[in-house]
């Protein structure tokens, strides 16, 4: 592991600065991702601004009714507050579905979002990997695909976002506050990851330097009749082949109101606004779910690969995000 | 380069002198001789080096000492209430055969006491039913589902986890006929 200094500046703005003005900076926060990484070899920073006391580990109520979530809050106590639980399930059900207590305890809102895809081939310094050596190749595109993207993949990096409370996230219409070098500002958070395109070591729209400080959940009175439901090899512990997180108002057998985002199947929570389209107003029916899907899928393009590739998330997917409709609307409807 | 840290272990204060990239893992079995978490993975799938700090459990293997300053650790050694004393959880592992080599038993131990706090305070998980309103205690099956599902970041080679789950059950059981 290269050796690295270790700062813990009194305040966030002093924290951005730090990093700012050093390239090979970065921030630590939970540790989850970066310790591994460092201890990998796949970031070899030489200074650590640690920023875990830097920014607020509390959820403060906003006046619309909204959810103000301070960077610094756990994984596992984001998923306790009665708040969350009440009004976004989906939140609620997608961070406890990922990693394992011990991690939940330690993961931040802050640092979530902001680690690094499971692409076996990021991870394993021996192969060619244009995320992590911007250049190199894809060892992944005709290599063991299964965990890969369908949706927006490029012929430079087929990686999937790992994260299943930033697939919540997205599909609530989060707000992330950013404190970077020339101040404050707000970022939808379906803006905040990138498509690979043929910039792949960029996963979001951050500069260097910035901090995220807080996140924002609006008020979403359809969040409560919500569900994050996540599909994987194994029952625990393991990251999704496919998610969804679907908000659903249905009023008189018709879809009134709907929000969708997808995991496992981009470079980037995968918010389905064609799928949405494609369902209000429509019947709340498993027709109508079918073809939401079809055209969330509508440009999907899975990928081969020595182990059978991806092509199976197509009708995973669809299969999951029908049940998963079908099930909120089976919930108490609206009259 | 190197910084000094406080740390508190199993109830003793200890200051000592490490290199930034020392894990609080490292710190603990290296330095300070506290050798009951254990080194399995080292990359966070296993469990084995599970801690409590500040009650909470965390993997040791993923936490940079020197991010811990001034943090009380608990390891399953420092659980025990006194000498020649067992704790409850360390009582049920005994008595339901909850393991073989052993290797991965302090890190289950420390989860298994994370876990009853957990559910003590009603944090709902991936298998709870009822989000809101949390994990329901008095069904056996549901309790065993919780268990399973909230002991899944501790790995077991030997594949112990049948009398884990009910070693787990039981201190569960008691805690919440404690409370009735």
């Amino acid at each position: 592991m290269r050796p690295f200094a270790y700062a813990t500046p009194p305040d966030a703005r002093e924290a951005v600065l730090a990093v700012a003005e050093r390239p090979d900076a970065s921030f630590l926060a939970g540790g989850t991702n970066i310790v591994d990484h460092l201890r990998l070899g796949v970031a070899t920073p030489g200074l650590l601004v640690d920023v875990t006391a830097l920014t607020s580990a509390e959820i403060e109520d906003l006046p619309d009714g909204g959810l103000r979530i301070g960077a610094a809050v756990r994984n596992s106590d984001l998923a306790a507050d009665h708040r969350v639980r009440a009004r976004y399930p989906v939140l609620a059900q997608a961070l406890p579905s990922g990693a394992s207590g011990q991690l939940r305890n330690m993961a931040t809102t802050g640092g979530n979002p902001l680690q690094r895809t499971r692409c076996v081939y990021f991870q394993d310094v021996t192969t060619p990997c244009n995320k992590r050596e911007p250049g190199s190749g894809c060892a992944a595109i005709g290599g063991a695909t299964r965990n890969h993207a369908i949706l927006g993949a490029s012929e430079h990096c087929i990686a999937t976002h790992p994260s299943d409370m930033a697939v919540a996230l997205a599909a609530l219409d989060a707000q992330v506050q950013v404190l970077g070098p020339d101040g404050d500002r707000t970022i939808p958070f379906t803006d905040l990851h990138t498509l690979p395109g043929s910039t792949p070591e960029h996963d979001t729209v951050l500069g260097h330097g910035d901090l995220i400080t807080a996140i924002d959940v609006p008020a979403l009175p359809l969040a409560t009749r919500s569900r994050y439901r996540k599909v994987r090899d194994r029952a625990s512990y393991a990251f999704a082949l496919v998610s969804v997180a679907a908000c659903l108002d249905v009023a008189d057998g018709e879809v009134h109101d709907v929000r969708i985002a997808l995991g496992g199947v981009a470079h980037k929570p995968w918010r389905a606004h064609r799928a949405e389209e494609a369902l209000r107003g429509a019947p709340a029916t498993d027709e109508s779910y079918r073809a939401a899907a079809e055209a969330a899928l509508t440009d999907a393009l899975p990928q081969e690969g020595f182990d059978g590739g991806n092509a199976f998330k197509i009708p995973l997917l669809t299969g999951t995000l029908v049940s998963t409709l079908r099930e909120l609307a089976g919930e108490e409807t609206r009259t | 380069m190197e910084t000094e840290l406080t740390l508190q272990v199993d109830g003793a204060t200890h200051r000592l002198r490490v290199d930034t990239r020392t894990s609080l893992l490292d710190a603990l079995r290296q330095r300070l001789g506290a050798t009951s978490p254990k080194k399995g993975c080292d990359h966070g799938q296993c469990g084995a080096c599970t801690v409590l700090v500040g009650g909470r459990r965390i993997l040791a293997c993923l936490a940079l000492a020197v991010a811990h300053d001034g943090a009380e650790v608990t390891t399953a050694a420092g659980l025990a209430p006194g000498p020649d004393e067992d704790h409850p959880v360390h009582r049920a592992f005994v008595d339901h055969d909850a393991f073989q080599c052993g290797y991965c038993t302090p890190g289950q131990v420390c989860s298994a006491v994370g876990v009853l706090d957990e559910l003590e305070r009603g944090w709902p998980s991936a298998v709870t039913a009822d989000v809101a309103g949390g994990p329901d205690l008095a069904d056996a099956g549901a309790v065993d589902r919780e268990i399973a599902e909230r002991m899944s970041g501790n790995l077991c080679r030997c594949g112990a986890y049948k009398g884990i789950r009910a070693a787990v059950a039981e201190v569960v059981g008691v805690a919440e006929g404690a409370r009735r």
